[in-house]
């Protein structure tokens, strides 16, 4: 059924419009005009055209060094955690209890930590993993590993992993356990009929079915783990030494650290194309898996 | 290929059940015989679909045994059965082309690959689906989608019996008759058991050689379509099958007399085993009770007459009660005084629903 | 039970172990003096002690943090939701010009790094001298909020279907009264899902909220950055704040539990 045109409905949206280009649009226009300017303090601005992006988007500079390494560490981690939270909750959805109360307090347990302030999840990590008071930490080194993730880039970066995939796993298992719970019984009782493993019933049929939800979990947790900042600043600072400084770590050091604003308001400008883009690609093959039931038309 | 056997088969959602209100299905003893065309025709919610998946393993029953050939099945599980389901909604599996949803079956069951290619051909070309056989499942319309859920079932070679749940409900109803009568053809031709679900009796009626008509839990009459429509063995089947359905009304029977509020009715034969104390109805379908006019055979009161094209069909009033009967052609009535005359070799009565035998009849 | 179901419920423990340990351990911490957490690594407080949880519901400097925290988000909740139902009502039955790229541009702002707009934020505030109070932060949530609550809630509103606007309009509701009295019972799941993800994604969020508060709307989690690592790490006092806060988020929890598979079921959060 097609929806009746109506350009009045924009009164109706009016609102949010406002509200949402107030919070945007007019920052936006603020971070553009430090973008294009230096200063010396004392309020005195002068013209620097595009200097701040030339410089930013050349590595050799060391403003430009210092964004691509935050850009490459951003990009990994998300990678990482994509790579773990992704199949992790997969498995965890599938492994939902069917009926009865216990999923009830499976899903309140799971949907705990989406609760959690982000920087009391940094505290939680923080008072867990040290060495000298955190059970996790102390347990380790009392097995002989040598664990610090103040002191060791690689005990920093196993502990932020394993504090993002204990924060966020949870999120991409609710989605995709909503998706299962959507699949009609019937397709399960057709595939006992049809004597599909239980591999083939998650390669045919759960996992199609999930297409959708998982396009949306990866997204989501693209983006936010694209923007991560509260908990590695509360767990690690940025550091040891800038071995966990994300892309907002090193912006709001930047911004409100150094008050360089130029130079952050270059950074802050290619940091949201860069989110734009990629939420674009998302919403396109996000509508396109929505339509292309209708109009994929396969070769005969 | 087999017959089925149901013994002694009950079957209660409830883990302990304690008497026959607990049990959503009550104690069944049926055969389906090799090849026939069956139907299960009952309300929604009288257990046809419980039995249904009794019979194809997805639900244990709680009592009774489930016999293929003689064979006890009732704890073997689904793809151990030999049973082939089509679901009340087209179940296709997405990412696969038709092709490969006819072969899923096979596959599974590492049926060599030469055997697969042919046996996908075979069956395609029977349900016209040889053209779309390299199109995506997603993509077909819901008639398409049920044959190749149907499909998937007579590819395999050794299918014992095919359970329909219901399939036509999503079908476009000009596409019903068209899919009702190919699953006819292909009854004829592959020698198969079939059991069709519904509630709809043209459905069941056209389909099926036996219909088994479910009430409330249990089986309360197994035949042909026309001894479901001439000797109802319940009330219930008298009500379900036809349209309107069966006239009961509440009478007294003395001798081979029936008396409804004081009118009385010749019986073709004498009804001396009436258990006492039972609720006795007598039974008339609407075909057989022929309005006339005023004065001739019993006095009743006409409500209004709906044309139905071929036939008149006269809502009446007997001595209070509401019933219906079929007007003649050519006659006219004014007023609302009529007379009606029943055809007696029809004439059935019921103790507390279940239909009674008469002796000495003509 | 067979052997597949045995191995999800070893999983799902083994899970759900991993996620409770931290917070065991934070609650474990909230219940020791500092000198024992300083001394030994225990399992189990040997001098069970409650004066952290004492000290910070009689030190105003601590409790009025979570006033201040959720006065903003109930704040948000509110704003975001009653500027969303009209306008996922809009994208839900309407063709107007510039939907499609408008739907795009809201939720692009659901993906927008806040530390993009902290020092903008903050400049803005200042200006209109909002800044330190609960509706700098409770506005500026809106910025990720509202797209969110009109996502959430279109989804909601496609599901009923369309005759029962038309009906009303033929009985004679005039559009204000129709919305209120017979649409929004309709979705009033939907618009406790939205109201339960407005709320997380406030309650959650720090940056913003420390960027643009000072003393008098301080909210909770900024408590506990700035006054911690004042005189060492009291890190007894630091575990129970930290426990304070997860009680409203396992709260909400609970009184939408039934609701969360459902909201999560139309894909979209």
């Amino acid at each position: 059924m097609e929806k009746p045109i109506n350009n009045r409905a924009w009164l109706l949206v009016a609102p949010v419009f406002l509200i949402v280009a107030f919070s945007a649009i007019l920052p936006i226009m603020t971070v553009v005009n430090y973008s294009v300017q230096d200063t010396f303090g004392n309020n005195q601005f002068f013209w620097n055209g595009l200097g701040w992006f030339q410089e930013l988007l050349d590595p050799s500079t060391e403003l430009g060094g210092r964004f691509f390494a935050a850009l490459w560490r951003n990009l990994a981690f998300s990678a990482i955690i994509l790579a773990i939270e992704v199949p992790l909750g997969i498995l965890v959805a599938l492994s939902m209890p069917r009926e009865g109360w216990k999923v009830a307090a499976t899903l309140v347990v799971m949907a705990l930590p989406l609760l959690i302030p982000w920087n009391v999840v940094g505290t939680i990590w923080q008072v867990f993993a040290r060495a000298d008071i955190g059970l996790l930490g102390y347990g380790l080194n009392w097995l002989g590993i040598d664990y610090n993730y103040t002191g060791d880039t690689l005990s920093a970066w196993i502990t932020i992993v394993v504090m993002d995939v204990w924060h966020w796993t949870s999120l991409v298992a609710l989605l995709c356990y909503a998706g299962l719970k959507s699949i009609p019984d019937a397709y399960y009782q057709a595939a006992r009929i049809d004597g599909a493993s239980r591999w083939a019933i998650f390669t045919t049929i759960q996992l199609p079915k999930m297409k959708r939800v998982l396009l949306i979990a990866v997204l989501l947790r693209f983006m936010d783990s694209f923007m991560i900042y509260t908990e590695p600043f509360v767990l690690t600072g940025g550091g040891p030494g800038n071995a966990t400084t994300f892309l907002s770590i090193d912006l709001v050091k930047l911004a409100l650290g150094q008050f360089d604003l130029g130079k952050a308001a270059a950074m802050s400008l290619v940091y949201n194309l860069i989110v734009l883009a990629v939420c674009w690609v998302f919403y396109t093959v996000m509508t396109n898996t929505g339509s292309e039931r209708a109009d994929r038309g396969e070769p005969a | 290929m087999a017959s089925i056997t149901l013994d002694h088969l009950a079957h209660a959602y409830r883990p302990d059940p304690r008497g026959p209100q607990d049990y959503q299905l009550k104690e069944i003893n049926h055969v389906w015989r090799q090849g026939g065309a069956y139907a299960l025709l009952g309300p929604s919610g009288c257990g046809k679909t419980t039995l249904l998946n009794i019979i194809s393993g997805l639900v244990t029953p709680t009592t009774g045994r489930i016999l293929f050939d003689g064979r006890d099945v009732t704890h073997l599980p689904t793809e151990a059965r030999n049973i082939a389901q089509v679901f009340q909604f087209p179940v296709v599996y997405d990412t696969m082309t038709v092709r490969e949803n006819l072969a899923f079956p096979l596959k599974n069951r590492h049926v060599p690959r030469a055997d697969i290619v042919r046996r996908v051909e075979e069956i395609a070309s029977r349900l016209d689906l040889s053209a779309v056989l390299d199109r995506k499942a997603q993509n077909l319309t819901a008639d398409a989608k049920q044959k190749i859920s149907l499909g998937r079932g007579l590819v395999r070679a050794d299918v014992a019996a095919i359970l329909f749940d219901e399939p036509l409900t999503v079908i476009d109803p000009h596409l019903k008759w068209q899919l009702r009568s190919s699953l006819k053809e292909l009854h004829r031709a592959l020698d198969l058991t079939m059991i069709y679900v519904t509630h709809d009796q043209t459905e069941a009626l056209t389909f099926a050689d036996t219909v088994v008509v479910m009430h409330d839990g249990s089986v309360v009459q197994t035949g042909s379509p026309e001894e479901l429509f001439l000797r109802p063995a319940h009330t219930f089947v008298g009500h379900f099958i036809g349209s309107p359905g069966m006239n009961v009304l509440p009478a007294e029977v003395r001798g081979r007399t029936a008396y409804i509020e004081g009118i009385a009715i010749a019986l073709p034969c004498a009804y001396p085993a009436l258990p006492a104390g039972a609720r006795i109805e007598l039974g008339v379908r609407p075909e057989f009770a022929q309005l006339a006019r005023a004065g001739s055979g019993l006095p009743v009161k006409v409500r209004r007459i709906d044309d139905l094209g071929r036939t008149r069909i006269a809502r009446i009033e007997i001595a209070g009660h509401a019933a219906a009967a079929t007007v003649p052609e050519g006659l006219s009535i004014e007023g609302d005084a009529a007379g009606l005359k029943l055809d007696p070799a029809q004439i059935h009565i019921y103790a507390d629903g279940a239909l009674v035998a008469g002796e000495g009849g003509v | 039970m067979n052997q597949s179901s045995r191995a999800s419920t070893f999983i799902m423990v083994l899970y759900l172990i991993f996620l409770l340990l931290p917070i065991y351990w934070l609650v474990n911490m909230s219940l020791k003096t500092n000198f024992e957490i300083n001394t030994t690594v225990s399992l189990w407080p040997r001098d069970l002690t409650f004066e952290h949880y004492i000290k910070i519901f009689t030190d105003a400097s601590w409790y009025t943090g979570y006033i201040n925290s959720l006065t903003y988000v109930v704040l948000n909740t509110i704003i975001s939701i009653s500027l969303a139902l009209p306008a996922a009502y809009a994208f839900s039955r309407y063709t107007f010009v510039g939907d499609k790229h408008l739907f795009f541009w809201l939720l692009s702002n659901r993906m927008a790094p806040p530390a993009v707009f902290a020092l903008p934020f903050f400049n803005l505030y200042s200006a209109i001298g909002l800044f330190d109070t609960p509706w700098a932060v409770a506005l500026a949530h809106c910025l990720f909020n509202v797209p969110l609550a009109v996502w959430i809630l279109e989804g909601f509103m496609s599901g009923v279907p369309r005759e029962i606007d038309e009906t009303a309009a033929i009985d004679g509701y005039s559009f204000p009264r129709f919305f209120v009295k017979i649409f929004m019972p309709l979705i009033a799941s939907g618009i406790g899902v939205a109201a339960f993800f407005c709320f997380m994604f406030s309650w959650v969020e720090l940056l913003l909220a420390r960027t643009l508060t000072a003393t008098n709307a301080k909210p909770i989690a900024v408590t506990m950055t700035r006054t911690v690592s004042a005189a060492g790490m009291d890190w007894g006092l630091l575990a129970a704040a930290g426990v304070l806060t997860i009680i409203p988020g396992a709260l909400v929890i609970w009184f939408v539990r039934n609701y969360i598979a459902k909201g999560f079921a139309l894909g979209r959060v």
